[in-house]
């Protein structure tokens, strides 16, 4: 596992034309636009790409015709919003072993608008055992996890509204973020309940909105437009789909072992990391993926969000793009935070810009904590 | 009259044993011949030894709330039950979870909490298709 540490680099980045409510654009188009421009700023052409890692809606096959290139491998690994930090690590393993040379992970997803969309498929377990009882969307799902996390820990409504307070202080700096005025544990608080326990401040945007990343070798990334930015290590698991096969609802076993095994690809330990990109569909999200993840005792992770800790000028920067919860989330959210890390990591943020972030941690989830992918990303070998 | 909730679709076959035992008024749950662990939801592999000799057996109907949440709106559009609802994830007594909702009780977090007892109540939707709520233990008495 560890002749893979740093083999391979990320060397493009970028999101779709434009983000947010989008009538006039179908998902495909928001697919290819990133595509282009994270080719662009890899300094490299379309035609150089070989490699198409895809999940969602679109397969490959479709990205690699609607680009107009013949792809000699390609993966279309599909478990939730972290597939695409999942394939950051499939690709890695294609490229180390020559299977391909120039490897996309890209997204596009209408989310907001659906324009180009197709109904989903598989309704078979959650169409007998949850949507009778009025299941539907991940808020009536993702607010289980928190209610037990408050029962089990005491967690209290303000210290998850910390978490929705402190993320929008990073969207204010980013001028791509689609929510950027402060907000306070008062204005979460006594937004529009939703689903308890989560008012419509504990939940993330919706928007529409593409994505994507290029990989390539870390001999043929010195060629390269930008500075390179080192996949380390990466880790990958799958626990559950439906909730109630969840073992402990308040613990995700499958971010605890994506996690373990990134970090003993990268040889890393918690206190490496100056940066941390989580998936924040919800509140709860990063304080429960900090416990899996190890980075504090079960119980502990909204701690991270106190006193600043998390904040611009913290100590320990979190979601510095302004989350799903404020600068966007489309569905499937997982290739945005590796598009802030890389950023982070090649020093291109601006006002946001954490100081000498060399090791970024990007960690996300699929459904309800049911599947998960974590990367480490470095910017020195 | 219109049906207040979606009806379960599809029916699968593995599931037919589940859906016949609610039609009258039995919650029946599968369970494995080889470690003797019931589980839910209905398959043909047991989820804890991987056998697949599963036999069905008629569950106590009581259990604890794991969890819970309040809609303040619906989800799904098939969905018309009137808001504020409670939204349940049930631990039942055999040991599997499975999702329903908690009636008979204010949909107030307040007054409901994890882990409280609870039981079986059978509601009707059409001569096919009974489903399992659950109020609080001891609701009816
Ligand atoms: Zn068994």
């Amino acid at each position: 596992m560890k002749e893979l540490r740093n083999s391979v680099c990320i060397v493009g980045v970028d999101e779709s034309d434009e983000l947010g409510t989008l009538p006039h654009k179908s998902m495909l188009t928001l697919h290819l636009e990133a595509v282009r421009n994270a080719v662009r700023d890899a300094g490299l052409k379309i035609s150089d790409v070989d490699g198409i890692f895809t999940a969602g809606q679109h397969s490959p096959a479709t990205i690699g015709e609607a680009l107009g290139i013949t792809p000699q491998y390609v993966d279309g690994t599909t478990v939730g919003g972290c597939s695409f930090i999942i394939m950051v690590g499939h690709a890695l393993v294609a490229l180390h072993h020559g299977l391909c040379d120039v490897a996309v992970v890209c997204h596009g997803e209408s989310g907001r608008s659906g324009v180009g969309v197709t109904p989903r498929r598989d309704t078979a377990l959650p169409g007998q055992y949850e949507a009778p009882f009025g299941f539907g969307g991940a808020s009536t799902l993702f607010g289980m996890i928190t209610t037990r996390h408050m029962h089990e820990h005491g967690t209290t409504l303000e210290q998850w509204a910390q978490v929705a307070v402190s993320t929008r202080q990073w969207a204010a700096l980013n001028p791509k973020a689609k929510n950027r005025e402060p907000i306070t544990i008062a204005d979460v608080l006594n937004s529009r309940p939703i689903c308890y326990p989560f008012n419509v401040l504990n939940i993330c945007l919706v928007t529409d909105a593409g994505g994507a990343v290029v990989l390539t070798r870390a001999d043929r990334a010195k060629d390269c437009a930008k500075k390179p930015v080192y996949v380390r290590g990466a880790g990958e698991a799958t626990e559950h789909v439906s909730l109630t096969q969840m073992k402990n609802l308040t613990f995700s076993e499958a971010t605890r072992m994506s996690g373990t095994k990134a970090f003993t690809m990268a040889g890393v330990t918690h206190k490496d990391f100056n940066h941390l990109m989580f998936y924040d569909a919800f509140t709860s999200g990063p304080p429960i993926m900090l416990e899996s993840l190890g980075f504090c005792k079960p119980g502990e992770g909204v701690h991270f969000f106190d006193n600043g800790r998390s904040t611009p000028g913290g100590s320990l920067p979190i979601n510095t793009n302004g989350g799903g919860l404020s600068y966007t989330h489309s569905g499937m959210y997982g290739i945005f935070p590796i598009i802030e890390a890389a950023r982070q990591l090649r020093g291109e943020c601006g006002p946001r810009q954490v100081p000498k972030c060399t090791v970024s941690l990007v960690n996300g989830m699929g459904g309800m904590l049911s599947a998960a992918g974590t990367l480490v990303l470095s910017s020195e070998k | 009259m219109d049906l207040e909730r979606p009806l379960p679709q599809p029916i699968t076959p593995e599931a037919k044993p589940y859906w016949e035992g609610l039609r009258e008024q039995k919650l029946m749950l599968p369970r494995c011949r080889a470690c003797r662990r019931a589980f839910f939801y209905p398959r043909v592999l047991c989820p804890h030894c991987h056998a697949a000799d599963i036999e069905w057996f008629q569950a106590s109907g009581r259990g604890k709330l794991h969890s819970f949440e309040i809609g303040y709106q619906s989800f799904n559009k098939a969905f018309k039950v009137k808001p504020p609802f409670v939204l349940a994830m049930i631990e039942l007594e055999e040991g599997p979870r499975m999702m329903s909702n908690l009636v008979g009780i204010e949909p107030d977090p307040k007054k409901i909490r994890c882990d409280m007892p609870v039981e079986v109540v059978f509601e009707k939707q059409t001569d096919e298709i009974t489903l399992p709520l659950f109020r609080p233990a001891g609701g009816a008495r």
